[in-house]
């Protein structure tokens, strides 16, 4: 997995509340067997229109905010499927960070597994942010997880709340299978002792 | 010893191994696997090497991708894409030596319909799926819940999982409910009352006398859509109709280990003093049949009431709501039962069971679709479809003018040809009602069955109660 230490780039705004996985990625992309190439069709049905022209007024086709790596994004972000398609398609299209007041929780743990960071604020730091990100491309945003703070384009910073095991696993770029299997002996014997207590399972 | 909740109790039975900081590793019982979110888990292990840890606890079905229509079993009657998910299915789970039930078993069916129905499913266990709907097997007293593909891969490879706990929170739905009013409207009404993200970072305990009252298909129904309220996983604690229905399913345990896992199973419940973080109380007698406005399972509202104005809102949800009117294509102040329907969708996970199949065919019996609609009966599992053929609810439907198909996700994710055109209106008993869920600008109202049967009849969202 690609570590996440520190990064500075353009924020799109997305205000919208709710936003949820199907608009992230619609159904019609979940039939591929690899995880690669989802990018293009990132919030399709939001981004073009059905002849698969781009939608100018959608904010990630807008110029300033083409190479956007971050989403500052509305309430409850990443809600609905649990496709971890919805990580994939904004990592592919090179989003590495999305900030907002809450997110949905399988959402929230699938982005650590893929390189990306959530970051939850409370609204009047996102309403701060939502308004940095619409400057566009000339204010760039910074995250940096080592000292888990957001800073705007003119130099507020926010700090934010991350669980410390995924933070070191991002940090380090992690692969928590392989942390797990280190793990196997205590499995064998919880294993056992399981085949005890509750032999039917 | 300090007082439990039911979750707290599944909980510390499954801790392997827990950090300093809390971060746990949980053990699995029961892994269900489908063929959207399995692929790339499977390329996973074999990238690395890696073995299914425990494929007698792993269980396939193939179900999000499959035509319902007959001749599915062979591949050329499915889009090119969607039969190399199903092939890719079939082979893991030939490879990797995992139960399995393809396209042509009759036991085939939606992944959390079949693992209950073959008694996968049962009270205390931990069960997770690549799909967020795992939640509905918390009607037994499971902690079920959905995960991405990277943790399928995770479980895969170690049979565990790594999780910080949730907070407790009780929903109790006390007393009676009214006629006409069922386990879906429930759990609308919950997610209406406390919105999609009001539970989020929780695992919720559904109680009282009204949830005491469903059935195994109701709670079912209730537990399946914990998740559209945001909250990890539903829970219902196990009782006498938990242990019916579990007794005698092709997995469930036999003598006298049957005898030993209901002694466990009846110490499965909340005690009297337990903590809770959050406590939601709900009348039963104050529920209404309901019906989803908008384009957010919170838009909820009772069928007696009309469309919302975006300006009845605070914060964002004032411009979510005016998009979603927008989308929906409704005027604020329309009275809901004036809302004409182009189709009607009775199936899924949180209403493809037998009793819901009942409960349309109710309202059905004797009376007709109304001329120039779509009206599409999916059946949750093929034994689910088998059982109403025998009782004859599937006549019921034929003769009403109802399509009568195969087991699958079917339109309610609509990955398979079951689609909404654009612009499309369908009363559906499914669970999202998300923009372009059910097809490209398609239009979902999310009822329960006895609703969509009286919107098919009358043409219109309808209150079933004058149909009754």
């Amino acid at each position: 997995m690609d570590k996440f230490e520190k990064l500075t780039g353009i924020a799109a705004p997305m205000p919208l509340v709710n936003i949820d996985t199907d608009m992230i990625i619609p159904k019609v992309f979940l039939k591929t067997i690899k995880r690669s190439g989802l990018g293009v069709n990132l919030f399709d049905e939001m981004r073009y229109d059905r002849q698969g022209n781009e939608i100018e007024d959608f904010v990630l086709n807008q110029p300033q905010y083409r190479e956007a790596e971050i989403l500052v994004a509305g309430d409850n972000f990443g809600c609905g499927s649990s496709r971890e398609h919805a990580p994939w398609a904004l990592k592919d299209f090179g989003i590495k960070a999305v900030v907002s007041t809450s997110f949905a929780d399988i959402f929230y743990n699938n982005c650590f597994k893929n390189g990306i960071l959530p970051i939850v604020l409370p609204q009047d730091a996102v309403d701060v942010l939502m308004k940095d990100a619409e400057k566009g491309s000339n204010a760039r945003m910074t995250v940096d997880l080592e000292a888990q703070t957001v800073t705007t384009s003119d130099g507020e910073v926010f700090s934010f709340e991350v669980d410390s095991f995924k933070k070191h696993c991002l940090l380090n770029g992690l692969d928590d299978i392989g942390l797990s299997m280190e793990k196997a002996g205590s499995i064998d014997s919880f294993e056992q002792k399981a085949a005890q207590a509750r032999p039917w399972v | 010893m300090s007082p439990k909740t039911l979750y707290d109790k599944i909980w510390d039975a499954h801790v392997v191994h827990e950090d300093a900081n809390g971060t746990c590793l949980l053990y699995i019982d029961r892994h269900l696997v489908h063929e959207v979110t399995s692929p790339q888990a499977f390329e996973g292990l074999r990238m690395a090497g890696r073995k299914v840890r425990a494929p007698d606890k792993t269980i396939a079905v193939p179900d999000h991708n499959v035509p319902t229509t007959a001749g599915r079993e062979d591949p050329k009657n499915m889009t090119e894409d969607s039969a190399i998910q199903v092939a890719a299915l079939d082979t893991n789970a030939k490879e990797f030596g995992i139960h399995y039930y393809p396209v042509s078993d009759i036991r085939q069916g939606i992944v959390h319909i079949v693992g209950p129905e073959q008694g996968w499913t049962l009270p205390g266990m931990t069960v997770v799926c690549g799909d967020s709907h795992t939640a509905t097997h918390g009607a037994f007293g499971a902690l079920a819940h959905g995960i991405g593909t990277s943790e399928v891969e995770h479980v895969l490879a170690t049979q565990t999982l790594i999780q910080k706990k949730s907070k407790n929170m009780k929903v109790e739905i006390t007393g009676k409910l009214r006629p006409g009013v069922t386990a879906k409207d429930i759990t609308l009404s919950v997610i209406g009352e406390t919105g999609t993200a009001g539970g989020t970072g929780y695992v919720i305990e559904y109680c009282g006398e009204a949830i005491r009252d469903l059935s195994m298909e109701g709670r079912m129904t209730v537990c399946n859509m914990a998740i559209e309220g945001g909250a990890r996983a539903g829970l219902i604690a196990p009782d006498e109709k938990t242990f019916e229905y579990v007794r005698g399913r092709p997995h469930a345990p036999k003598g006298a280990q049957w005898e030993a896992a209901l002694a466990w199973w009846k110490t499965l419940y909340s005690d009297d003093d337990a903590h809770w973080d959050k406590v939601v109380t709900i009348k039963g007698e104050d529920i209404a049949p309901v019906v989803t406005w908008g384009t957010s399972p919170e838009d909820v509202l009772p069928i007696t009431a009309a469309v919302p104005a975006p300006e009845d809102f605070e914060g964002g949800k004032v411009d979510a709501a005016r998009r979603s009117l927008d989308y929906m294509g409704l005027e604020p102040g329309q009275k809901l039962t004036d809302i004409e329907i182009d189709t009607v969708f009775i199936g899924s996970c949180t209403n493809g069971r037998i009793e819901d199949l009942r409960a349309a065919a109710e309202i059905l019996k004797g009376k007709k679709v109304k001329d120039g609609m779509r009206a599409m009966v999916v059946p949750g599992s093929g034994l689910v479809r088998a059982q109403a053929e025998e009782e004859g609810i599937a006549d019921i439907f034929k003769q009403a003018g109802f399509e009568w198909r195969l087991a699958g996700c079917s339109m309610c994710l609509a990955m398979n040809p079951d689609q909404l055109s654009e612009g499309e209106r369908c009363a559906s008993t499914s669970n999202r009602n998300f923009e372009g869920r059910q097809g490209y600008k398609g239009r979902t109202h999310l009822v329960s069955p006895a609703m969509a049967a009286a919107a098919a009849v009358t043409g219109k969202l309808t209150d079933v109660r004058d149909l009754m």
